[in-house]
């Protein structure tokens, strides 16, 4: 039971580890926590829907499609709307952000109604692996490599390719990074592309669990939310690692304690951290100077 | 002529004659409104709306007041709106309570957690509170669609709207009838707000907003004040929520949702971010578009072209969530090109006017 109740905790909380990813990369170059992110994903997930089920093309190559679109549109959204805000402070940035969710929320449910629709995906959820007294569906041993894999690509990127480091250099100091020669606006296009593609990941590995409709990521990104908040909003490894612990937290707290109130887990935990740790676990506490 | 020479000169309502003669006008017009609207149009749909919008503007103020004067953000407003509206069906269907002490009493529950949510929001500021807001208002939506005394995910019905159920029976049927209590409590709200925003309340909220460190040295008491921007703007959005159960006939969870919170921050936002006259700008602009936008198909040319073009493109049955795109479209440009939403836009065309020529 115990170990069951792990190991899909980790599961789900890879999935929440994704989307807590994605936020964080934003959250660092944009200083928004970007509250379109889900519905970002979502439209991406229905676009792999669309070119698998209308246009009947191959898994790879719908999956690949929906994510050249995903970071299309981050690119894009970045590039048209928030670029455009003058003197943007935070509450205009949020809110921003804000826009961007209603106006795919809309589009979203516009194109394609509120009925639920199942996205067919090459991996089952019914048949399982069993790993001692646990058993693991293949679609979550999928969704557990699949996130370590992206991870460690991240990981790579950020370490050894120009455009990574140019990335970090930008979170640290954009003004400092502009002197070097980077162009930081470039750079907050790519990036809100590659959270996009990241985001989208994550919703097309959730689809399948659970149906396809507008409110898909809904629920899912305040639970992203939560883990970046419980990791650290300012570090990327810290996100991941709350994404696992909110995962597993949850799955307990559905297993030991209360099954209905499984969804206000996530709430409890943002309260607590920012009550008692505001900077996350993993996170270094910072001064504000006035 | 604008020159403030005195305190009094600054808290008095009304500072000329003219203004008077408009103010008694627009009372005037508010009474006669219901009796007028059934033999111009022949149906009592622009008083629905004209209730809808009046509880929308009690919803504004309250926002605005912690959004706009205090300068703190909530994602969760929609949740306090649904407290107010629960509590107050409850107690008059369990405990029997007339409606005003219903609705006062739910408001001050509201106003109760809005305190509570005050308290994290000490410690936090922009993005972080954002988020704990967001999560307050979703987790409302979840325990109340689980508790059965909450009527589940089916919801709740209300109660006749009875004005003094123990001692008599007077029952308001009628949106006309409706709309003589909603539209006075949101007079009285907006007579509220307005002179909270004089006193010494309000100059602290909004020394808050401009800078906290500062207002603290200068003695204003944060810990007293944030949660009290809070518990406020939880108290106007309790009332309205309210008023929002009997408008609507029919309450459950779905309806407080993620989004209505947003609604909530957009017709603030429209309205003009720390300004009275914005918010009652911003709530009758914006509940018209939306009940508008709600019938979209049956507009005059623009309908029959969406229609047309849903058949081809789209769905037919997600057309209204067109209202959720011009909204967010809205939300984005009236931020990027008018931060100061219609009020900056009035403001800019009366000084125009008065300063012709030049």
């Amino acid at each position: 039971m115990f170990l069951q109740l792990i190991i899909s905790g980790l599961s789900y909380g890879s999935l929440y580890a994704l989307i807590a990813l994605a936020m964080v990369i934003i959250y660092k170059t944009s200083e928004v926590p970007n509250f379109g992110q889900g519905e970002m994903a979502m439209i991406s997930t229905f676009v792999a829907y669309m070119l698998l089920v209308s246009y009947e093309h191959s898994f790879a190559l719908s999956f690949l499609g929906a994510l050249f679109f995903a970071a299309a549109l981050g690119a894009f959204l970045e590039f048209v709307f928030l670029r455009r805000a003058k003197e943007p402070n935070i509450l205009s940035l949020i809110l921003i952000t804000l826009g961007f969710q209603m106006m795919l929320y809309g589009l979203a449910s516009w194109k394609w109604g509120a009925e639920q629709r199942d996205l067919p995906f090459p991996v089952s959820d019914f048949d399982t692996v069993s790993l001692g007294p646990a058993v693991l569906s293949y679609l979550n041993a999928a969704t557990l490599l699949i996130t370590l894999v992206l991870m460690f690509l991240l990981f790579l990127f950020f370490r050894y390719t120009k455009v990574g480091i140019a990335m970090k250099a930008t979170q640290q100091n954009a003004m400092a990074a502009r002197i070097n020669g980077i162009r930081t606006k470039r750079i907050l296009s790519i990036t809100w592309g590659m959270s996009s593609v990241i985001g989208a990941v994550a919703g097309m590995l959730l689809a399948p669990i659970a149906t396809l409709d507008p409110s898909l990521m809904l629920d899912p990104l305040l639970k992203g939310f939560a883990s970046a908040v419980l990791g650290g909003m300012t570090t990327l490894v810290g996100a991941a690692l709350g994404g696992y612990m909110l995962g597993i937290i949850e799955n307990l707290f559905g297993g030991y304690v209360s099954l209905e109130f499984k969804s206000v887990v996530a709430f409890g935990i943002i309260v607590l951290v920012l009550c008692f740790r505001p900077s996350g676990l993993f996170a270094r506490h910072y001064v504000r100077k006035v | 002529m604008d020159m403030k020479r005195n305190y009094y000169e600054d808290i008095q309502l009304l500072d000329s004659k003219v203004l008077w003669f408009w103010f008694m006008m627009l009372i005037a017009f508010l009474i006669v409104f219901p009796f007028l609207i059934p033999k111009l149009t022949g149906s009592s749909y622009y008083i629905y709306m004209a209730n809808y919008m009046a509880i929308h503007v009690i919803v504004t103020l309250g926002l605005n007041i912690l959004v706009g004067y205090t300068g703190q953000i909530s994602l969760g407003h929609a949740g306090f709106f649904a407290l107010g509206s629960y509590f107050t069906v409850l107690f008059m269907t369990h405990l029997n309570f007339p409606f005003l002490l219903a609705l006062v009493l739910a408001a001050f529950i509201a106003a109760f957690f809005g305190f509570i949510l005050g308290l994290p929001a000490l410690r936090l500021e922009g993005p972080y509170l954002a988020i704990a807001t967001l999560g307050f208002g979703m987790a409302i939506t979840q325990v109340i669609g689980r508790w059965q005394i909450f009527g589940g995910r089916m919801g709740l019905e209300p109660p006749p709207l009875d004005l003094f159920k123990p001692f008599g029976s007077y029952i308001l049927e009628t949106d006309a009838q409706k709309y003589f209590l909603i539209v006075s409590i949101a007079f009285l709200m907006v007579m509220a707000a307005r002179n909270l925003m004089k006193t010494k309340v309000g100059r602290a909220f909004i020394a808050i907003r401009d800078s906290d460190i500062a207002a603290e040295t200068m003695g204003v008491n944060l810990v007293y004040y944030k949660t009290l921007a809070f518990a406020v703007s939880a108290f106007y959005a309790g009332v309205a929520g309210g008023l929002f159960a009997f408008l609507l006939g029919f309450i459950n969870p779905s309806t407080f949702n993620f989004i209505l919170s947003i609604y909530f921050l957009a017709f603030v936002i429209v309205g003009g971010l720390g300004s009275i006259f914005g918010s009652i700008m911003g709530g009758i602009v914006m509940t018209w578009l939306m009940l508008t936008l709600d019938k979209i198909q049956e507009l005059p040319h623009i309908g029959t072209a969406l229609v047309s073009f849903s058949k081809g493109w789209m769905s037919l049955t997600g057309l209204p969530n067109v209202a959720s795109i011009v909204f967010g479209l809205i939300i984005v440009l009236i931020v990027v090109f008018e931060p100061l939403g219609l009020y900056g836009f009035w403001i800019r065309t009366k000084i125009y006017w008065k300063t012709w020529p030049f």
